[in-house]
Protein backbone atom coordinates (compact mmCIF):
# COMPACT_ATOMS: atom_id res chain seq x y z
CA UNK A 1 0.00 0.00 0.00
CA UNK A 2 2.39 2.60 0.89
CA UNK A 3 4.74 1.62 -2.41
CA UNK A 4 1.47 2.38 -4.65
CA UNK A 5 1.15 5.40 -2.60
CA UNK A 6 5.15 6.69 -3.44
CA UNK A 7 4.43 5.48 -6.70
CA UNK A 8 1.53 7.73 -7.30
CA UNK A 9 2.75 10.74 -5.92
CA UNK A 10 6.31 10.26 -7.73
CA UNK A 11 4.34 10.30 -10.87
CA UNK A 12 2.13 13.13 -10.00
CA UNK A 13 5.52 15.44 -9.19
CA UNK A 14 7.25 14.13 -12.30
CA UNK A 15 4.15 14.68 -14.66
CA UNK A 16 4.15 18.17 -13.14
CA UNK A 17 7.53 19.31 -13.32
CA UNK A 18 7.62 17.65 -17.32
CA UNK A 19 4.73 19.65 -17.96
CA UNK A 20 6.37 22.99 -16.44
CA UNK A 21 9.29 22.22 -18.31
CA UNK A 22 7.43 21.61 -21.84
CA UNK A 23 5.51 25.20 -20.84
CA UNK A 24 9.14 26.28 -20.82
CA UNK A 25 10.26 24.98 -23.76
CA UNK A 26 7.22 27.14 -25.55
CA UNK A 27 7.45 30.25 -23.37
CA UNK A 28 11.38 30.19 -24.71
CA UNK A 29 9.74 30.45 -28.59
CA UNK A 30 7.01 32.54 -27.77
CA UNK A 31 7.94 35.05 -25.85
CA UNK A 32 9.02 38.17 -27.65
CA UNK A 33 12.48 39.96 -26.49
CA UNK A 34 15.38 38.38 -23.99
CA UNK A 35 14.20 39.81 -21.06
CA UNK A 36 10.67 37.83 -21.27
CA UNK A 37 12.57 34.55 -22.31
CA UNK A 38 14.55 34.73 -19.38
CA UNK A 39 11.97 34.63 -17.10
CA UNK A 40 10.33 31.88 -18.90
CA UNK A 41 13.92 29.45 -18.09
CA UNK A 42 13.49 30.90 -14.94
CA UNK A 43 10.67 28.54 -14.46
CA UNK A 44 12.85 25.21 -15.41
CA UNK A 45 15.51 26.39 -12.58
CA UNK A 46 13.27 26.67 -10.40
CA UNK A 47 9.69 24.66 -9.68
CA UNK A 48 10.14 22.19 -12.57
CA UNK A 49 13.43 20.76 -10.73
CA UNK A 50 11.96 21.04 -7.70
CA UNK A 51 8.83 19.08 -8.56
CA UNK A 52 11.28 16.19 -10.52
CA UNK A 53 14.17 16.16 -8.20
CA UNK A 54 11.50 15.62 -4.97
CA UNK A 55 9.97 12.86 -6.95
CA UNK A 56 13.19 10.72 -7.47
CA UNK A 57 14.03 11.41 -4.22
CA UNK A 58 10.78 9.57 -3.27
CA UNK A 59 11.49 6.63 -5.20
CA UNK A 60 15.10 6.49 -3.97
CA UNK A 61 14.38 5.15 -1.00
CA UNK A 62 15.41 6.62 2.66
CA UNK A 63 19.10 6.53 1.68
CA UNK A 64 22.76 8.82 0.70
CA UNK A 65 20.96 9.08 -2.60
CA UNK A 66 17.68 10.94 -1.14
CA UNK A 67 20.73 13.39 0.60
CA UNK A 68 22.49 13.80 -2.71
CA UNK A 69 19.32 14.23 -5.01
CA UNK A 70 18.09 17.24 -2.12
CA UNK A 71 21.61 18.77 -2.11
CA UNK A 72 21.57 19.18 -6.32
CA UNK A 73 17.94 21.15 -5.66
CA UNK A 74 19.75 23.34 -3.07
CA UNK A 75 23.13 24.04 -5.27
CA UNK A 76 20.58 24.83 -8.45
CA UNK A 77 18.68 27.39 -6.20
CA UNK A 78 21.70 28.98 -5.30
CA UNK A 79 23.20 28.85 -8.29
CA UNK A 80 20.37 29.86 -10.94
CA UNK A 81 19.50 33.20 -9.95
CA UNK A 82 23.16 33.90 -10.61
CA UNK A 83 23.62 33.05 -14.03
CA UNK A 84 19.63 34.56 -14.77
CA UNK A 85 21.33 37.73 -13.03
CA UNK A 86 24.58 37.46 -15.32
CA UNK A 87 22.75 37.03 -18.79
CA UNK A 88 20.16 39.90 -17.74
CA UNK A 89 23.26 42.15 -16.49
CA UNK A 90 25.25 41.49 -19.60
CA UNK A 91 22.28 42.52 -22.13
CA UNK A 92 21.52 45.24 -19.97
CA UNK A 93 25.17 47.11 -20.32
CA UNK A 94 25.50 45.89 -23.99
CA UNK A 95 22.44 48.34 -24.57
CA UNK A 96 19.89 46.05 -25.40
CA UNK A 97 16.42 47.69 -24.52
CA UNK A 98 13.15 45.67 -23.19
CA UNK A 99 10.51 45.76 -24.93
CA UNK A 100 7.43 47.30 -22.27
CA UNK A 101 3.72 48.01 -21.25
CA UNK A 102 2.46 46.79 -24.36
CA UNK A 103 -1.01 46.17 -24.43
CA UNK A 104 -1.26 43.31 -26.33
CA UNK A 105 1.98 40.56 -27.22
CA UNK A 106 2.49 40.73 -30.55
CA UNK A 107 5.80 38.85 -32.86
CA UNK A 108 3.92 35.14 -31.61
CA UNK A 109 3.39 34.59 -35.23
CA UNK A 110 5.00 31.10 -36.13
CA UNK A 111 7.42 33.34 -38.64
CA UNK A 112 8.57 35.50 -35.94
CA UNK A 113 9.90 32.38 -33.63
CA UNK A 114 10.95 30.23 -36.38
CA UNK A 115 14.04 32.64 -36.94
CA UNK A 116 15.69 31.86 -33.45
CA UNK B 1 37.55 30.19 16.22
CA UNK B 2 33.07 29.21 16.50
CA UNK B 3 33.48 30.02 12.54
CA UNK B 4 35.97 27.45 11.90
CA UNK B 5 34.64 24.67 13.89
CA UNK B 6 31.24 25.28 12.71
CA UNK B 7 32.88 25.38 9.09
CA UNK B 8 34.36 21.81 10.11
CA UNK B 9 31.53 20.68 10.93
CA UNK B 10 29.62 22.15 7.66
CA UNK B 11 32.83 19.99 5.59
CA UNK B 12 32.50 16.83 8.00
CA UNK B 13 28.81 16.50 7.37
CA UNK B 14 28.80 16.55 3.72
CA UNK B 15 31.70 14.42 3.59
CA UNK B 16 29.86 11.68 5.31
CA UNK B 17 26.73 12.53 3.41
CA UNK B 18 28.14 12.06 -0.14
CA UNK B 19 31.10 9.76 0.72
CA UNK B 20 29.39 6.78 1.34
CA UNK B 21 32.47 4.63 2.19
CA UNK B 22 32.67 3.85 5.87
CA UNK B 23 35.66 2.09 6.51
CA UNK B 24 38.59 3.70 8.71
CA UNK B 25 41.12 4.24 6.66
CA UNK B 26 38.95 6.14 4.46
CA UNK B 27 36.91 8.12 7.52
CA UNK B 28 40.48 8.74 8.68
CA UNK B 29 41.12 10.45 4.70
CA UNK B 30 38.17 11.91 5.14
CA UNK B 31 38.51 13.98 8.81
CA UNK B 32 42.14 14.73 7.71
CA UNK B 33 41.22 16.90 4.40
CA UNK B 34 38.50 18.71 5.81
CA UNK B 35 40.51 19.27 9.27
CA UNK B 36 42.88 20.82 6.78
CA UNK B 37 40.63 22.33 4.16
CA UNK B 38 39.33 24.41 7.69
CA UNK B 39 43.10 25.25 9.13
CA UNK B 40 43.59 26.54 5.40
CA UNK B 41 40.34 28.40 5.36
CA UNK B 42 41.42 30.04 8.65
CA UNK B 43 45.24 30.87 7.69
CA UNK B 44 43.88 32.52 4.76
CA UNK B 45 41.39 34.69 6.90
CA UNK B 46 38.66 34.34 4.46
CA UNK B 47 35.84 32.86 7.18
CA UNK B 48 34.12 35.30 7.71
CA UNK B 49 29.95 37.04 8.39
CA UNK B 50 29.70 36.98 4.64
CA UNK B 51 31.27 33.42 3.63
CA UNK B 52 30.48 31.43 6.38
CA UNK B 53 26.69 33.31 7.97
CA UNK B 54 26.24 31.61 10.84
CA UNK B 55 24.28 34.32 12.53
CA UNK B 56 21.59 33.66 9.95
CA UNK B 57 20.50 30.88 11.35
CA UNK B 58 17.78 29.18 12.44
CA UNK B 59 15.72 32.18 10.49
CA UNK B 60 16.98 31.27 7.50
CA UNK B 61 15.03 28.29 7.13
CA UNK B 62 11.80 30.09 8.05
CA UNK B 63 12.26 32.71 4.52
CA UNK B 64 13.72 29.40 2.47
CA UNK B 65 10.24 28.36 3.62
CA UNK B 66 8.35 31.08 2.62
CA UNK B 67 10.37 31.71 -0.36
CA UNK B 68 9.52 27.84 -1.86
CA UNK B 69 5.72 29.51 -1.46
CA UNK B 70 6.44 32.21 -2.94
CA UNK B 71 8.26 30.41 -6.25
CA UNK B 72 5.17 28.20 -6.31
CA UNK B 73 2.91 30.76 -6.99
CA UNK B 74 5.40 32.84 -9.39
CA UNK B 75 5.51 29.71 -11.30
CA UNK B 76 1.60 29.37 -12.02
CA UNK B 77 1.97 33.09 -13.27
CA UNK B 78 4.49 32.95 -15.46
CA UNK B 79 3.36 29.76 -16.82
CA UNK B 80 -0.33 31.38 -17.09
CA UNK B 81 1.38 34.21 -19.37
CA UNK B 82 2.94 31.76 -21.70
CA UNK B 83 -0.08 30.50 -22.21
CA UNK B 84 -2.17 33.74 -22.83
CA UNK B 85 0.64 36.17 -23.28
CA UNK B 86 -2.50 38.35 -24.93
CA UNK B 87 -4.11 38.36 -21.21
CA UNK B 88 -1.00 38.79 -18.74
CA UNK B 89 1.97 39.82 -20.57
CA UNK B 90 2.59 43.09 -19.24
CA UNK B 91 6.33 43.48 -18.90
CA UNK B 92 7.81 46.14 -17.00
CA UNK B 93 11.11 48.33 -15.72
CA UNK B 94 11.36 49.65 -12.72
CA UNK B 95 13.70 50.68 -9.29
CA UNK B 96 13.13 49.54 -6.21
CA UNK B 97 14.96 50.56 -3.20
CA UNK B 98 16.87 47.68 -0.67
CA UNK B 99 16.79 48.39 2.72
CA UNK B 100 19.65 46.02 3.83
CA UNK B 101 22.52 47.62 5.10
CA UNK B 102 25.67 45.06 4.58
CA UNK B 103 26.25 43.97 0.65
CA UNK B 104 25.20 40.31 2.06
CA UNK B 105 21.38 41.42 2.64
CA UNK B 106 21.62 42.96 -0.74
CA UNK B 107 22.38 39.95 -2.07
CA UNK B 108 19.94 38.09 -0.94
CA UNK B 109 17.60 40.22 -1.67
CA UNK B 110 18.40 40.86 -5.12
CA UNK B 111 19.08 36.89 -5.57
CA UNK B 112 15.55 35.93 -4.44
CA UNK B 113 13.60 38.78 -6.89
CA UNK B 114 15.67 37.10 -9.94
CA UNK B 115 14.72 33.63 -8.10
CA UNK B 116 11.18 34.01 -8.38
CA UNK B 117 10.12 33.87 -12.32
CA UNK B 118 8.58 36.70 -13.37
CA UNK B 119 10.99 39.25 -11.66
CA UNK B 120 14.89 39.70 -12.73
CA UNK B 121 17.06 41.51 -11.30
CA UNK B 122 18.88 43.78 -14.23
CA UNK B 123 21.36 46.10 -12.37
CA UNK B 124 22.46 46.52 -8.42
CA UNK B 125 23.91 49.65 -7.89
CA UNK B 126 24.03 50.95 -4.35
CA UNK B 127 21.09 50.69 -2.63
CA UNK B 128 19.15 50.31 -5.91
CA UNK B 129 17.62 47.50 -8.00
CA UNK B 130 16.85 47.85 -11.02
CA UNK B 131 13.96 45.02 -11.74
CA UNK B 132 12.39 43.76 -15.10
CA UNK B 133 9.00 42.06 -14.29
CA UNK B 134 7.17 40.33 -16.74
CA UNK B 135 3.38 40.73 -15.56
CA UNK B 136 1.71 43.25 -14.09
CA UNK B 137 1.28 41.57 -10.69
CA UNK B 138 5.15 40.38 -10.57
CA UNK B 139 5.74 43.97 -10.40
CA UNK B 140 3.18 44.58 -7.86
CA UNK B 141 4.46 42.11 -5.46
CA UNK B 142 8.02 43.54 -5.72
CA UNK B 143 6.60 46.57 -5.01
CA UNK B 144 4.89 45.86 -1.98
CA UNK B 145 8.08 45.73 -0.55
CA UNK B 146 7.31 42.39 1.40
CA UNK B 147 9.96 40.27 0.26
CA UNK B 148 12.04 43.42 1.41
CA UNK B 149 10.83 43.70 4.66
CA UNK B 150 11.50 40.12 5.28
CA UNK B 151 15.30 39.80 4.04
CA UNK B 152 16.24 43.20 6.34
CA UNK B 153 14.31 41.18 9.06
CA UNK B 154 16.54 37.84 8.70
CA UNK B 155 19.41 39.63 8.22
CA UNK B 156 19.08 41.92 11.69
CA UNK B 157 20.64 41.01 14.65
CA UNK B 158 18.97 38.23 17.06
Amino acid sequence: MMEIGLDIATWILLMAGGLLLLITGFGLLRLPDLYTRIHAGGMADTLATFLIFVGLALQSGFSLVTVKLLLVIVFVFFTSPTSSYALAQASFVAGLKPKLGEDDAPQEEPGATERE
Amino acid sequence: MLRTTSLFLVLMAVWLLLSGHYTVLITSFGVASCLFSALIAYRMDVIDRESHPLHLWPRVIVYWGWLLVEIYKANIDVAKCVLFPKKYLRPSLFETKASQKTDLGKVIYANSITLTPGTVTVDLDGDVILVHALTKGGADGIKTGDMDQRVTRLMEES
